[in-house]
């Protein structure tokens, strides 16, 4: 077992784990903070995206010792402290841009980093950014809509009903 | 005006808040209890074989283990059951071998359970598994659905051969097919594979049971659909756990697609565990336990003939499919390619002679089941290719031959050859409005844009019709069904003027918990957020037959409607003895109970204290309390129908193929929210082109599953697809529920993949290149190998 710690959601945690332990296995049982979800066992499907200082990381692919010292945001830490949606999760919901919410969480986080580093993306920019997470419920078109309209581009000639 | 609230308007979702702070529950984020313990199966890594011997002893005394199951504990428990008897064309019933909570004598398909090891933690459970000493003879796989029926290598030896039953629909119309098609000016014919998919939800299944020793009393929580037919399916036929002593709870579940509709071997076996080791047990599948097991969908080989005159009338279709079942019956594998696929065989059209024969065949492969569409997409999928081939044979526009044959407005209710009855459409009004949105007009310079950069552009259209609001019990039952299908709903008015509504269907992704208040808000004219739902507790709600065959809305959306217009009637009787009034006197706007033509009212929430204090109340005429129950069953299927068209540009150097544009201009009748309607189709068309171009669950001769997971089964991601062109606009009520509503959870995986292939198979011929078929999923090398045989 090893010692680590780390700040997750601006809180300062202190763990014993295993070696073999990953970062998403430390989140969700340990800390259980279960908005991160495992979907996958190859590392594709990006329902794990969390931010490991400030970048997106898939938490299926991170040891937890490898976090150790690190700075983590989950999705739990995306809304308001006073509980209110951030741009982005209010953007998903105003755009339907979720359906079982399985998916979401990894869309979310990833969406925040990409904003971060390209404010304004283009439809193919956005749509490449998202090729390590996968929906099997929205067909994508509301997910782009939503990503796009918190970006503050105006999304009223995407079709939407 | 769109509605702000109420039936039509666009609500936002209430579930969304929780789901976007990461704070939805699934199976899996249930917090431990003080008990808990983990279950870890022991898969065959072979497809075919013969168990010898398994020797457990070495687990049984590995740190941490609570105990080892083989399938010799399970030799007097109940197979799973299949819910639908066919009957073989020759008369005799189908073949139904047991298929055991845990393999015994045999194991069957890659990924087939033969043992399992519960114990302290996953990880100690996953040590022990790998020390199970399993002596499994391996035998050749029977894997080609053509060869398996004429082998002796069987897939369950007490049945003596690999045909589950070859059924014919309708008999009655066989002879009549035939003769249409041999005196017919012009026979297509065409041979087809609707690929085999894995639906992959994203959440994995997960099962967690628990036993309460002082009561007898089982708890198992579950990724389903459907929990109260998870709990029919274990009490009648696998456990015999009586139904009041057993409680099945489906929390959030993360995507179904009908993978989750089923009842699976690991759901008994917790439950089984629980008993013995006395502790809570928890399964949790990885992304390669889901491909080797959930249930796989589609896989039909099917040879299809469309007779016509020389004029371009459809004469007859005739089809010969062998369906795929897998290595044993899943609970709708034997409906799924029969009574939700020979059915359909009559499309949109008036053709006159249809018959449909389907032999079911096992093989050495997962379950195959019913996948977003059921059968539909197969049946679509067939006439919808052979009708784009036929065209191009009569020289004829795709779009006209359809027309030419569309079954006409002022014929509903129509009769279709195919055995049922289609309550209302307007096919032609469909392809109007599909014209006008996906601006057909302009292909012709689009294509000559994409010429310009080296591309070939192709348009491709369909026109679907299926039927879904499963199912009219009656019907069904006639038909082989062992189940009713209708659905559920109370509606529990609190003595505060709030509302519980607990409901049968079950939401994965649909959106249930808004749209359902939205129907009673309206209906009772009061705030939609005083309104919640109770779903996926067997123990809260009275019954239901869950969520799948875009049901929820006709089905029990109805049930709520009936217990809803319960509620009014004995609130205006209420109402009218408050006010001094004949009921008959009281009228609801509004929130507002109020005597005609006067001003004297009270309100919904009045209305709602008296019944729960009920001081001065007529006891002889009215019970106290403000709570009723319906139970729908509907009278038909209901019909949406559509016209969908796709613009595709194909490189022929790399034979990789771009959706530019998708449009789905579907029928739904009255639609309840516009937004979440148009979801259900946008993701209905992701995996409908997901499907045409890019998924295939490919096992080899061996029977090992090649595509077993993200990495080499092509998940359509964001950048596969498009923004999608959705129309729901011209809607033709269903008239016989009283939402007038269609289902529409499937349309767009139904009506998508014929579209997608008809557009390359027209990209590919508008280049030159004399291909007519190319078979799903239409991969860069596929394409690239027919332009170059071609």
């Amino acid at each position: 077992m090893t010692k680590v710690e780390m700040t997750v959601n601006g809180k300062q945690v202190s763990r014993d784990v295993e070696g073999q332990t990953l970062l998403v296995s430390m989140l969700r049982e340990d800390l259980r903070l279960t908005g991160t979800h495992v979907g996958c066992d190859t590392s594709q499907c990006g329902a794990c995206v969390v931010h490991v200082n400030g970048k997106s990381v898939k938490a299926c692919t991170m040891f937890a010792i490898e976090a150790d010292g690190a700075d983590i945001k989950t999705i739990e830490g995306m809304a308001g402290s006073d509980g209110s949606l951030s741009v982005i999760q209010s953007a998903f919901q105003e755009h339907h841009g979720l359906q079982c919410g399985f998916c979401t969480p990894g869309m979310v986080m990833t969406a925040a980093n990409l904003l971060k580093d390209n404010p304004k993306p283009t439809e193919a920019e956005v749509r490449h950014y998202l090729q390590g997470n996968i929906c099997r419920c929205t067909g994508y078109h509301n997910i782009v809509k939503a990503i796009m309209a918190a970006s503050g581009q105006d999304v009223s000639a995407i079709a939407a009903e | 005006m769109p509605k702000d609230t109420g039936i039509g308007a666009s609500t936002r979702r209430r579930e969304d808040v929780r789901f976007l702070k990461g704070k939805g529950q699934y199976t899996d984020d249930i917090p431990p209890a003080h008990d808990q313990a983990a279950a870890v199966f022991a898969r065959s890594t072979v497809a075919n074989g013969v168990i010898k011997s398994i020797d457990t002893s070495v687990a049984e005394s590995m740190p941490g283990v609570l105990a080892v199951f083989t399938g010799a504990d399970f030799a007097d428990v109940g197979g799973n059951p299949a819910g639908w008897l066919i009957n073989s064309r020759d008369g005799e019933p189908m073949k139904e071998p047991k298929r055991p909570v845990l393999a015994h004598g045999k194991v069957r398909h890659v990924g087939d359970a033969y043992a399992a090891v519960i114990a302290e933690t996953e990880k100690q459970a996953r040590d022990a598994v790998e020390a199970i000493e399993a002596d499994i003879e391996e035998l050749p796989a029977i894997m080609d659905v053509k060869a398996a029926l004429t082998s002796d290598n069987f897939v369950h030896d007490e049945i003596g051969t690999n045909q589950c039953f070859d059924w014919g629909w309708i008999e009655d119309n066989r002879r009549a097919t035939d003769d249409a098609i041999k005196g017919a000016a012009h026979v297509t014919t065409l041979e087809l594979v609707n690929n085999r998919l894995v639906p992959n939800a994203m959440e994995p299944r997960c099962s967690m049971a628990s036993y309460k020793e002082s009561s007898d009393e089982y708890t198992l929580h579950t990724t389903s659909q459907n929990p109260h037919l998870t709990r029919l399916l274990i009490s009648a036929f696998v456990m015999g756990i009586p139904e009041n002593k057993l409680t099945v709870i489906a929390p959030d579940v993360g995507g179904g697609f009908g993978s989750k509709i089923y009842h699976y071997g690991e759901e008994a076996l917790v439950l089984a565990a629980a008993k013995r080791v006395g502790r809570t047990v928890k399964w949790t599948s990885d992304r390669t336990e889901a491909f080797l097991t959930d249930a796989h969908g589609r896989d039909h080989v099917t040879t299809i003939e469309l007779a016509t005159d020389a004029e371009g009338n459809f004469l007859a279709f005739r089809t010969e499919t062998y369906a795929n079942v897998g290595a044993y019956l899943s609970n709708f594998a034997t409906a799924t390619p029969t009574f939700l696929h020979g059915t359909l065989m009559a499309g949109n059209y008036t053709v006159p002679n249809v018959y449909v024969n389907v032999k079911a065949v096992f093989t050495n492969t997962a379950p195959v089941d019913a996948y977003r569409g059921a059968g539909r997409p197969e049946a679509t999928y067939s006439l919808e290719r052979v009708i784009d081939k036929c065209a191009r044979e009569l020289g004829m526009d795709p779009i006209a031959l359809r027309r030419k044959n569309f079954i006409k407005p002022d014929q509903y209710p129509f009769a279709s050859a195919a055995g049922l009855e289609y309550d209302s459409g307007n096919y032609d009004a469909l392809m109007d409005k599909m014209e006008e949105v996906a601006d057909v007009a302009g292909f012709a310079e689009r294509r000559k844009a994409s010429e310009a950069k080296g591309l070939l552009r192709g348009f491709g259209v369909n026109a679907y019709v299926e039927a879904c609001g499963i199912a009219p019990s009656n019907l069904v039952g006639v038909l082989g069904s062992r189940v009713g299908l209708y659905d559920a709903a109370t509606v529990r008015v609190n003595a505060t003027g709030n509302l519980s509504v607990m409901v049968g269907a079950h939401s994965h992704g649909q959106g249930h918990e808004t749209v359902f208040p939205q129907i009673v808000a309206d209906m009772l004219g009061i705030d939609a957020q005083s309104i919640d739902i109770v779903h996926g507790d067997t123990s809260k709600i009275p019954f239901g037959m869950g969520t799948y065959g875009s049901r929820s809305l006709a089905v029990c959306g109805s049930a709520v409607v009936r217990a809803t217009e319960k509620i009014i009637a004995k609130a205006k009787k209420i109402a009218g003895h408050m006010l001094e009034a004949a009921e008959t006197d009281i009228e609801l706007k509004d929130g507002q109970f109020s005597v005609v033509g006067t001003n004297k009212g009270v309100s919904f929430g009045e209305v709602a204290l008296k019944a729960y204090i009920p001081h001065n109340f007529p006891i002889e005429d009215i019970e106290p309390g403000l709570e009723e129950t319906a139970f729908y069953d509907p009278a038909n299927f209901t019909f949406p129908s559509g016209a969908y068209c796709c613009e595709v540009e194909v490189d022929p150097d790399t034979g990789k193929v771009r959706v530019d544009r998708m449009t789905a201009v579907d029928d739904f009748g009255n639609v309840m929210n516009p937004m979440i309607v148009t979801g259900q189709v946008h993701g209905g068309l992701g995996q409908g082109i997901g499907q045409a171009l890019l998924e295939a669950a490919r096992y080899n001769e061996d029977g090992q599953l090649e595509s077993a997971s993200y990495m080499d089964y092509a998940m359509p991601r964001a950048d596969d697809l498009p923004f999608y062109i959705v129309d729901h606009s011209q809607g033709t009520p269903c008239t016989h529920n009283p939402l007038g509503a269609k289902g529409c959870g499937e349309a767009g995986a139904i009506g998508s993949p014929p579209t997608v292939v008809n557009a390359v198979i027209d990209a590919l011929q508008s280049g030159g290149k004399n291909v007519t078929h190319i078979d799903m999923p239409l991969t860069p090398h596929r394409v690239w190998s027919a332009v170059n045989n071609a």
